[in-house]
């Protein structure tokens, strides 16, 4: 068996602000299998675009990688040259972003959005090509012809995903790439990403807040707090014993059909990340914090199986 | 899709034609007085006898209008003229007519003023691209600078100076003409030569003033246009910088510069009339300026309609030229 398709160590983002450097992605380190699916939730602003522009090596200024390994296939990202970095993109690591709605340019027709994509990478493709990778995503080839505001958010999502599988890479990174649209074509849309990405047999990590919906797409989670990955695991066992306080409370405050309460939210704000006080990130919101938690921040430790946490608080299962 | 919308501008082009000839029929009509008359009175009496036969400019006048007829009937047959392109006499320079007056005046305008506007156009949209592109080259920013000083100054200040340094302290350009006196003009190269020299001070003039304020407007829509999601899945994709400028960047930021340029085209003779006054360059401004000097009534009027055609007209090319730059327009019902 291969070793992992990513390698992420103790990466960091700051960007730069008027009242000093705020750390949007703080010392995150992760493994990505080949033909793996990921996870990655937490509230907004956690950190998780951020640190899907860092994978990229994207981060634009005000904005830098300030420490950190990304290794893509034993390649380390962060050294490459900018024209390697650019040959890199999209064909070993590509990205379904965000704002998938205005993501495409409007000018252009989607037929020519591909066609620069395989002109970037010297890539002469078939006739039909573009066409098959349309329809691979679910949408005729009449679509090639089509200016990106003649189709819905739902095509356009899926012309995105369409772009991100062209050059087969090794890592699909998706932005909640289903935030836009409604619950029935957010289904579909998942189910087509996760059909092509096996077909083509990329590893993928997804980003979403959508708990129910991560739950039955990815094989580990990751939750992120503050630029922080507090705990990481197989999606099972994430689920059915949450180990960091703070992904207790996320499970917990779930709606559930069975048991109808009053909407439980998590009390409290996440912490400035400018001022970074010392110690755990969580402490504030914390109900279990002791006076450790105030001096020290926890390192991810392992609680089972392929299961890290990053808390004082909580032992090995 | 494309050609119900052409037929659609077409259309409006059509009434604001008809608008424009309308309005430029009823205005002497509302004016009190007989404004040809007094005019021409006015003139003799100033300028003893070099205005003509004066009786027979009025008779002319009152034939040709046919002043005793319906209004419905002189409202026909003033469109009757104007499609004829007959737009009456100079009253000042009787008996040229005021088309072939317009016409003598029309390709120097174009000439100057259209070429001056493409190349300040083009110059300053570049740059201000460039200026707003993180990966330009530094110097940019330095040779940019005297062109966005410049934009703050106005173009007839530019002109006098030119003016002032080029042809009167050094004696390099001509102080004003469109060609040489002495030459007679003809389709060679010393006429060419001639009326490229005639016409550097004040094309310069425009180019400098101008080229700032296209550069201003191009760097802020390409500031806000670098934002926007679909540059950032371009580089994502892995495209080559050049690609993502020109057809990304570029390519949405240059919109609202083109409704400029239209704009500027379309009110080209109006916008410039100082600098052909400056130049004593002979055209379509430098005319206008001398009719309202002499009072020179239907020149006046001629040149005012030629200038409402030439906006509408403008204003369909750019229509029709829009959906090609910016696919979403079309769709838009309106
Ligand atoms: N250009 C910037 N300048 C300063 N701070 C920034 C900038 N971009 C992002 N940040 C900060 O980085 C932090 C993380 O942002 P990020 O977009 O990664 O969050 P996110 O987890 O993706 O949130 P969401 O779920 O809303 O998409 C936020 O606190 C944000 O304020
Ligand atoms: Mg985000």
């Amino acid at each position: 068996m291969s070793g992992p398709v990513l390698e992420v160590a103790d990466l960091s983002v700051r960007y730069r602000t008027p009242v000093g450097p705020a750390y949007a992605v703080d010392g995150i380190g992760f493994n990505l299998m080949p033909r793996e699916r990921m996870g990655l939730v937490g509230e907004s602003g956690s950190g998780k675009s951020t640190t899907v522009l860092a994978l990229m090596r994207m981060i634009r200024p005000p904005g830098e990688i300030s420490a950190g390994h990304v290794r893509l296939e034993g390649r380390d990202v962060l050294a490459l040259s900018e024209e390697d970095l650019r040959r890199t993109r999209f064909a070993r690591m590509s990205l379904v972003p965000q704002g998938a709605m205005s993501s495409l340019n409007p000018v252009l027709p989607i037929g020519a959005q591909f066609a620069d994509l395989f002109a970037a990478h010297d890539i002469d493709p078939d006739d039909g090509h573009v066409a098959g990778l349309l329809s691979r995503v679910g949408l005729p080839p009449a679509v090639a012809a089509r200016f990106p505001h003649e189709l819905s958010g739902g095509m356009k999502q899926r012309v995105c995903i369409a772009l991100a599988i062209a050059l087969t890479p090794a890592v699909i990174l998706a932005d909640e790439p289903t935030s836009a649209l409604d619950v029935v074509v957010q289904k579909q849309v998942l189910a087509t990403l996760g059909r092509v990405q096996q077909d083509i047999g990329a590893a993928i990590i997804l980003i979403g807040h959508d708990m129910a919906l991560m739950a039955h797409f990815v094989d580990r989670i990751g939750v992120m707090y503050a630029g922080r990955l507090v705990e990481t695991g197989p999606v099972k066992t994430v689920f059915r014993s949450p180990t960091h306080p703070y992904t207790k409370l996320l499970i917990g405050a779930l709606p559930s059909l069975t048991a109808r309460r009053a909407f439980q939210g998590i009390p409290g704000v996440p912490p400035s990340l400018t001022e970074r006080p010392p110690g755990c990130p969580f402490q504030t919101r914390c109900p279990i914090a002791e006076a450790r938690c105030r001096i020290e921040a926890p390192a991810p430790r392992p609680v089972g199986s392929d299961h890290l946490v990053a808390c004082h608080l909580v032992g090995p299962a | 899709m494309y050609l119900d919308y052409a037929i659609r501008r077409f259309g409006i082009m059509l009434l604001v034609f008809a608008l424009a000839v309308s309005i430029n029929f009823a205005l002497p009509r509302l004016t009190p007085g007989d404004p040809v008359e007094q005019q021409l009175n006015q003139l003799v009496s100033t300028s003893s006898g070099s205005v003509g036969d004066v009786k027979a400019i009025v008779d002319s006048y009152r034939a040709r209008f046919g002043l005793d007829q319906p209004v419905w009937r002189q409202y026909f047959d003033y469109w009757g003229m104007v499609l004829r392109f007959d737009l009456g006499f100079s009253l000042a320079n009787y008996p040229e007519r005021v088309s072939e007056s317009i016409a003598g005046a029309m390709p120097w305008t174009l000439g100057l003023l259209g070429m001056a506007t493409l190349i300040s156009f083009a110059i300053g949209t570049l740059m201000g691209g460039l200026l707003a592109w993180p990966r330009a080259p530094r110097w940019l920013g330095w040779f940019a600078a005297p062109f966005l000083v410049l934009s703050a100054i106005p173009y007839f200040l530019i002109g006098v100076i030119l003016l002032f340094v080029g042809a009167i302290v050094y004696r390099v350009f001509p102080a004003g003409g469109g060609f040489p006196f002495d030459m007679t003009p003809g389709f060679n190269w010393a006429t060419v030569g001639g009326i490229l020299w005639h016409a550097t001070l004040p094309a310069l003039s425009i180019v400098l003033a101008q080229i700032g304020s296209w550069a201003i407007g191009m760097r802020g829509m390409l500031v806000s246009v670098l934002g926007e999601d679909y540059i950032m899945l371009a580089e994502a994709k892995g495209l080559t910088q050049r690609r993502i400028f020109l057809w990304y960047a570029v390519r949405n930021a240059l919109l609202p510069q083109i409704t400029k340029l239209a704009l500027t085209l379309g009110h080209l003779v109006s916008g410039a009339i100082l600098v052909e006054v400056i130049f004593s360059y002979p055209g379509m401004g430098y005319r206008l300026y001398q009719a309202i000097q002499s009072k020179d009534f239907f020149v006046i009027q001629g040149i005012v309609l030629v200038l409402s055609i030439s906006i509408a007209v403008t204003m369909f090319v750019l229509d029709l030229l829009y959906p090609l730059i910016d696919p979403r327009i079309t769709n838009k019902r309106n």
